[in-house]
Parts: C-alpha cells; sequence; structure tokens
C-alpha cells in the first residue's frame, strides 16, 4: 500500500499544479476569449484546444516520471493527475455556484462556469462529464505514452501542425486564397475555421512529411554533405535568389492584412538587430533603447511635417539627421554610464529612455515638440512620383533597411571591432589588459545600434503619418529585448525569428492582445529551461550552455 | 639603462596610501619577482604598472617612455602585459580564441604566427585542446592559456601576477618550468609571488615589498639566504 501511494503521489501533485493553473487560466477569461476562435469549425475551440493541451501536458508529465514504468502504473498515475485536475475544476464550478466570484474575478462568467468548462453540457451531468473527461485524457496520454516513441512524434508532430493551422487561418487564408484555386480553399477553411476534412487531411498530410523524412531525410542530409563545395554553393545561391523572390513578391500575393503584420514586424527586426550590437554584441544591457527610436521618428517629424518646424523636407532628407541625431544620443548616454555594469547599467539606462518619453510629452516643450498631440502630417517617402503609402509600399522600404542592417551587422560580427566587443562581453578588465580601449569601443556599440533604431523611427513616423508620445513607452525596449532573448542573444537570424515569433504571432492571434505579457512571460520562462540558447542561437552561446556534450565530442 | 624602470611611485586608494615611494628596475632578459606578504602592495604595484591604476607622483618608464600618461588599453600597444591574478580567462571563449585576443594589438599576422608557435612550443597542451572552451580547462591549463594569451601580445615586458595560486603543488612545479620556458625564449618577467621559496628559485633578483615599500633589494641566491627573508616568507625557523 505504502509503494502504490508513493507510485501515485506524482501523478497527483503535477494534477493539483495543473488544476491550480488550469484555474487561473479560466479565471483571468483567458479561456472565454479563445473560445470565439474556431480551431476546426464548430468542434473544437482555441479555447477547448488550449484546455486539453494543459490536461495532456499535465498527464504527459505524469506518465514520464512514473517509476517503476510499467504500463499499468503509467496509465492509472496518469489518469489520476487528469482526475486530480478536473477535481479542481469541479471545485471551482461548485464555488461558483454557491459564491459569486465575479466581485473578485470578473471573468468569472456564469457562461465560463457551467458551459465553457464543461464541454457545454450544464448541471450536474456537467461535472460528471468534466470528471469523466479528466480521466480519459489521462488514459489517452498514458495510452500515447506506451506507444513507441516513432509513433509519439509522428502524432505530435501532426497534432501541433494541425492546431497551428487553425490558430493561423488568418495567415493560411490570403494565401490559398491569392495563390491556389478556390477549392483547395474551400475544402480546408470554412468562414471561421478549419473543416473537420481540412483538420484531418493536413493531420495526415504532416504525418506524411514526417515519416517520409525519418526514413529519406538521413539520406538527403548525407547526399548534400556529400556534394562538393562549389556544388552546395551553386544550391545555396540558388536558395537565396529564391528566397529573396518570395520575400519581394509577398505583399502583393499575402493581401493588406499580412503586409502590415510583416511591416511591424520588419520594424522590429530593424530595432533587434540594433539592440543585439548593444547587449549581444558588446553584453551592455540597455533597457532605454526605445529613446533612439523616438529620436528617430521625432526627427522625421520636425523636418517633414508641416507642423511645429514647417520645414516641409522630404522623407529622405529626414534619413541623414535622424540617424545622426541617434547616434548623437547614443554616444551622450554612453559617456555618464560608461563606468556601469550589468544591473546598474540597465537601470540607468532605463532612466534615460522615460527621460526622452517624459520631455517629448511635456507641456513646457509643447511648442517643440508638440507634447501629447504628437505631431502629424509627416510626409511619406516618394521616388519619382511613387509614393510609398500603404504597408504594401512601406514594406520594400523596411525590407532594404533591414537587408542594409544585417549586413552591416555581419560584417561588424567577425572584424576588429567585433572581437573587441566581444572580448569586452565576456570581461571587461582581462579586455582592456589585452589592449582593448573599452571608452570608444563601448561608445561605438552605443552609437551603432542607437543608429538603427533612429532608421526604424524614421520610418515608423513616416508609415504611420503622426507619432504620439504613448508610442515610445518603455514596454518597446523590453519587447526588444525580449525578442533577442527569445531568438537567441547575439545571433542575426535569432532577432528575425525572435521578432516573428513575439511580435508576428500575437498580431495574428488578436486574442492574445490582452494577454500578451502572460504569453510573453510563460514563453520565456518555457524557453530558458529547455533551450536556453534561443530558438537560433549564434554558435558561442550555444557552446556555453552545451558544454558537457561538446566535450565529450572533443576531448 | 634598465628596460623598466619605476621612481618613487606612491599610490593611494581613496585616503590609503598603498605605495610609497616604491622604485624598481627590470633589465632586458631577466625575471625579476616581488615577494611579499598578503596586502604589502605586490597586486597594487603591477596594476600601477599596467595603467589600471595611477600614481599620484613618480614615474614610470619602458625603454624611456614615460608610461604613466597613457590609458591602460595604450600600455599594452607599448610593450607591457599583465597576467592577472586568478588567471582570468575568456571561459566561453575557446582556447584559440582567448589566445587570438591576446594577439589584438598585434596587427602584424607574420608574427602573429611566429608567437603562435613560441606559446605551442611551450604549452603543447594548449595546442591539444585548441578548439576547447576556456572554461572547461582544468586550473593548470588556464594558467597555461593565461601566460600564453599574455604572450601572444609580443610584449617587452610580462608581468605574472601569482601564477601559483591556487593550483596543486605538482602544478605549481610544472607552470614555474613553464615560467623557466618562457624566459628561456626571451622573455623579460616581473614576477609577483607568495610562494617565495619557488619564486626566487627561477629569479634571478627579487624585491620584498612591506606594507607599500621595498624592504629588501637583491639577487635571487642572496635573498634566498637572508635570515629575514628565509623567516618571514619561507616560514623557517
Amino acid at each position: 500500500m505504502e509503494q502504490i501511494r508513493a507510485i501515485w503521489r506524482y501523478g497527483i501533485k503535477v494534477g493539483i499544479i495543473g488544476g491550480i493553473v488550469l484555474i487561473l487560466t479560466a479565471l483571468i477569461g483567458m479561456i472565454e476569449v479563445f473560445t470565439q476562435r474556431q480551431i476546426i469549425a464548430d468542434v473544437v475551440s482555441m479555447g477547448h484546444a488550449l484546455y486539453l493541451a494543459a490536461g495532456l501536458f499535465i498527464c504527459y508529465l505524469a506518465a514520464e516520471r512514473t517509476t517503476p514504468a510499467k504500463p499499468l502504473w503509467i496509465i492509472s498515475n496518469s489518469m489520476f493527475a487528469g482526475l486530480t485536475t478536473a477535481f479542481f475544476l469541479v471545485l471551482l464550478i461548485i464555488l461558483g455556484r454557491h459564491v459569486n466570484l465575479r466581485l473578485m474575478f470578473i471573468n468569472a462568467s456564469d457562461l465560463l462556469l457551467n458551459n465553457l468548462l464543461t464541454f457545454g453540457v450544464q448541471g450536474n451531468d456537467g461535472l460528471r462529464l468534466l470528471l469523466i473527461a479528466g480521466m480519459g485524457v489521462g488514459l489517452f496520454t498514458g495510452l500515447f505514452y506506451l506507444l513507441p516513441k516513432f509513433l509519439r512524434t509522428v502524432i505530435l508532430w501532426s497534432l501541433a501542425g494541425s492546431a497551428f493551422a487553425g490558430v493561423l487561418q488568418e495567415l493560411i487564408r490570403p494565401i490559398l486564397a491569392n495563390n491556389f484555386p478556390d477549392v483547395i480553399s474551400e475544402w480546408l477553411l470554412t468562414s471561421d475555421g478549419l473543416t473537420l476534412k481540412g483538420a484531418l487531411s493536413i493531420f495526415i498530410f504532416i504525418a506524411l512529411i514526417v515519416i517520409s523524412w525519418s526514413i529519406k531525410g538521413g539520406g538527403i542530409r548525407q547526399g548534400w554533405q556529400g556534394l562538393p563545395k562549389k556544388q552546395q554553393s551553386t544550391w545555396r545561391t540558388i536558395g537565396t535568389i529564391i528566397l529573396l523572390a518570395v520575400i519581394l513578391i509577398a505583399p502583393w500575393r499575402l493581401g493588406l492584412f499580412m503586409s502590415e503584420v510583416m511591416t511591424i514586424v520588419g520594424l522590429y527586426v530593424l530595432l533587434g538587430l540594433g539592440l543585439n550590437i548593444v547587449v549581444g554584441y558588446a553584453g551592455l544591457l540597455d533597457l532605454g533603447y526605445v529613446a533612439f527610436f523616438a529620436i528617430g521618428a521625432y526627427v522625421t517629424a520636425l523636418i517633414t511635417s508641416p507642423e511645429i518646424m514647417n520645414l516641409n523636407w522630404s522623407f529622405w532628407s529626414a534619413i541623414p539627421f535622424a540617424i545622426f541625431f541617434g547616434i548623437l544620443a547614443g554616444v551622450l548616454l554612453g559617456v555618464p554610464v560608461l563606468k556601469m555594469r550589468g544591473d546598474y547599467l540597465a537601470i540607468a539606462t532605463m532612466g534615460f529612455g522615460e527621460i526622452i518619453r517624459l520631455l517629448v510629452l511635456s507641456d513646457a516643450l509643447r511648442p517643440f515638440l508638440g507634447g501629447s498631440q504628437g505631431i502629424g502630417q509627416i510626409a511619406k517617402p516618394q521616388v519619382l512620383g511613387f509614393v510609398f503609402k500603404g504597408p504594401q509600399e512601406i514594406y520594400y522600404l523596411i525590407v532594404a533597411g533591414c537587408m542594409l542592417v544585417i549586413f552591416v551587422s555581419w560584417r561588424l560580427k567577425d572584424s576588429r571591432i567585433g572581437r573587441a566587443w566581444k572580448a569586452m562581453r565576456e570581461d571587461e578588465d582581462v579586455a582592456q589588459a589585452m589592449g582593448i580601449n573599452l571608452v570608444s569601443n563601448k561608445l561605438l556599440a552605443f552609437g551603432t545600434g542607437a543608429g538603427f533604431a533612429a532608421l526604424s523611427g524614421v520610418i515608423f513616423g513616416s508609415k504611420i503619418g503622426s507619432i504620439y508620445p504613448h508610442s515610445f513607452n518603455i514596454m518597446v525596449s523590453i519587447n526588444i529585448v525580449c525578442l533577442i532573448i527569445f531568438g537567441g542573444i547575439g545571433s542575426i537570424p535569432g532577432v528575425i525569428v525572435g521578432a516573428a515569433a513575439l511580435i508576428g504571432l500575437p498580431e495574428l492571434l488578436r486574442e492574445f492582445a490582452e494577454y500578451r505579457f502572460l504569453v510573453y512571460g510563460i514563453a520565456l520562462v518555457v524557453m530558458m529551461l529547455i533551450r536556453p540558447e534561443g530558438l537560433w542561437p549564434e554558435e558561442a552561446h550555444k557552446r556555453e550552455l552545451h558544454e558537457d556534450k561538446t566535450n565529450e565530442a572533443t576531448g | 639603462m634598465a628596460l623598466l624602470e619605476v621612481k618613487n611611485i606612491n599610490v593611494y586608494y581613496g585616503k590609503i596610501h598603498a605605495l610609497k615611494d616604491l622604485s624598481l628596475n627590470v633589465d632586458k632578459g631577466e625575471i625579476v619577482t616581488l615577494i611579499g606578504a598578503n596586502g604589502a602592495g605586490k597586486s597594487t604595484t603591477l596594476k600601477t604598472l599596467s595603467g589600471i591604476l595611477k600614481p599620484r607622483s613618480g614615474s614610470v618608464q619602458l625603454e624611456g617612455d614615460e608610461l604613466t600618461r597613457y590609458p591602460a588599453h595604450q600600455i599594452v600597444t607599448r610593450g607591457m602585459i599583465h597576467v592577472p591574478e586568478g588567471r582570468r580567462i575568456f571561459g566561453r571563449l575557446t582556447v584559440q580564441e582567448n589566445l587570438e585576443m591576446g594577439a589584438f594589438t598585434v596587427k602584424n599576422e607574420q608574427l602573429n604566427r611566429t608567437n603562435l608557435t613560441k606559446v605551442f612550443d611551450i604549452f603543447p597542451r594548449l595546442k591539444e585542446r585548441r578548439k576547447q572552451l576556456g572554461g572547461t580547462l582544468s586550473g593548470g591549463e588556464q594558467q597555461m592559456l593565461a601566460m600564453g594569451r599574455a604572450m601572444m601580445s609580443n610584449p617587452k615586458v610580462l608581468f605574472l601576477d601569482e601564477p601559483s595560486m591556487g593550483l596543486a603543488p605538482v602544478l605549481v612545479d610544472s607552470i614555474f618550468e613553464n615560467v623557466r620556458q618562457m624566459h628561456a625564449s626571451g622573455m623579460t618577467i616581473l614576477l609577483v609571488e607568495q610562494n617565495a621559496r619557488i619564486a626566487l628559485q627561477v629569479a634571478s633578483r627579487g624585491y620584498v615589498l612591506q606594507t607599500g615599500s621595498i624592504a629588501l633589494a637583491d639577487t635571487a641566491a642572496n635573498l634566498q639566504t637572508n635570515e629575514m627573508v628565509r623567516k618571514v616568507y619561507m616560514g623557517e625557523a
């Protein structure tokens, strides 16, 4: 008996944690909001998918940790986890019947408690169904865990793929509508979700890909490595050209909404690459980075707008001025914080970011900077009569900006300056002892990063046409730091991937808007636990975090 | 004239007078050691020479060039390199990259290659572990790396701060063997050590530092037989 309890203890423990997490998720309104989006039309909503996925994950944890790992124990443990989780939700529902939870938790609506959580069945039948569902999820997970690893991988990928397709309908819909015959679109999608047959076909399609990759994948990789260097580089060039072509025609094939999302992501890529130089290359944690973005945007506004200074210069003439003032501000900020390190530097720079925002907001400077009213009528870029009006045109400007900045970052990385930054990042004192000039290299890092941010600010200002101080609050800085960490500190492709994941996805999923920072927080914590080097890490960083493995390989 | 000539330097930490009228000199091709107890000012001396601390008065001259007017990073270019206490290698960079960082101020690729061969001759272990991360080396190997990295800057004088610190006795002997080899390859070394016995074995001359000023200056052989040195720094009755 003792032994049995010891075995089930873990399942129950995980179930308790899972129950609490699900209660919180429900009470902050996430499930209810997400229910509004259908993944498979009229079958599974995103809320329910989230709810089930959490249950599956909890049971999986329980199954994984079962010792001894015998089938019966695994299944029972996983069922216990499911049951415990469901039990907590039942408690919540019963509590909700007797106490008015909405006094404290405004999201604890009747709809949530007596309908959504119980899969639409009301009354005590719903509670029973919930408990049975909990056990059912546990049973399913336990059985799933007992499958051979290969099958598990296939099923997980296919499930994740179909869920992803459902969640990202907004992305898929215009691609299908603009590029493929209507038949496919009708087969896969209804007006508000995937069709059941569509979801099934996606599931099977991905399963086939995963299976064939696992059979042929190794061979393909070997074949690639077997190719002579010259052929490899030819193929790479072809790949790059195709990628470029896709990037160039993308806005016209994807439509207005996606173009808008891509321009936002692009702006953050620009900002991220700039901050990546400061944080990733030189190791200086700058939390006031938005200040330089603001300076770029405000300089553009002052120079091109008929309001305030009434200069009415063109967009292009604003670029050098904005970048100049951005770099100047970067260097000026750099001087007082030269001796600061780590946390102190972060706080000092954060203060600087707020100072700039409060200056443009202040009434005293209103005649010069517009105050809370902001500055409007910022010029759009023009070339020989062609005006970059909408997101589809501005997109090209941003792509050009990104390419320039990627090129500069890439060249800097392995340059002499890049090496000096790397030494500084690792150990300032020793870097100095190696003959590296800390003052000039730090100022150079701040200046370069600030210049990139100012460039981004120019495009941003011109894109939205009128700017207000509240666009430049501290959350912008935090977002950029997050996306750099998420993508992989110091890595150029990492910034792009990070921006797409942390900025692009929430734009596509408007339901997330309210929970954006909650999701960021969870994503970052999970990331730090399972892949601390980021999605697409820089080489040195990956090595450090997987030291043991590399050593086995080399020594 | 001596290669490195230090005259009457006075260094303060706030109000504390850390080095009092300290003078010493190092000739080309010598190993000179500076021995002394904890807090006598050994590391302070090296930090002052390498420009991290600025003396309030006095002069530091390398081949007649006054160094106190240069910032720390330029002193490296002029030919003095500091192997800091506690090794301080770049843990996240490979051995090779560490050595390359050492050569940051040397723009002559030919010279870099000669220096690298020299380093690998003295420390064959570093060659074996070229691709390994600095942080994964053992203490002794890290010390080797720190010394090799310093040699890569092609210095005229190399400052060694407590190379024996935190190493097992067996390793201490082998590190000092390396110091001898570095010397044999033509390096001029100013060695700071608490372990007076072994320091005096490799050095040709020595200075005894007590509370910020030189108490004794003599040849290593004479210091080894000096009553006071034997008693205070070698722990003999």
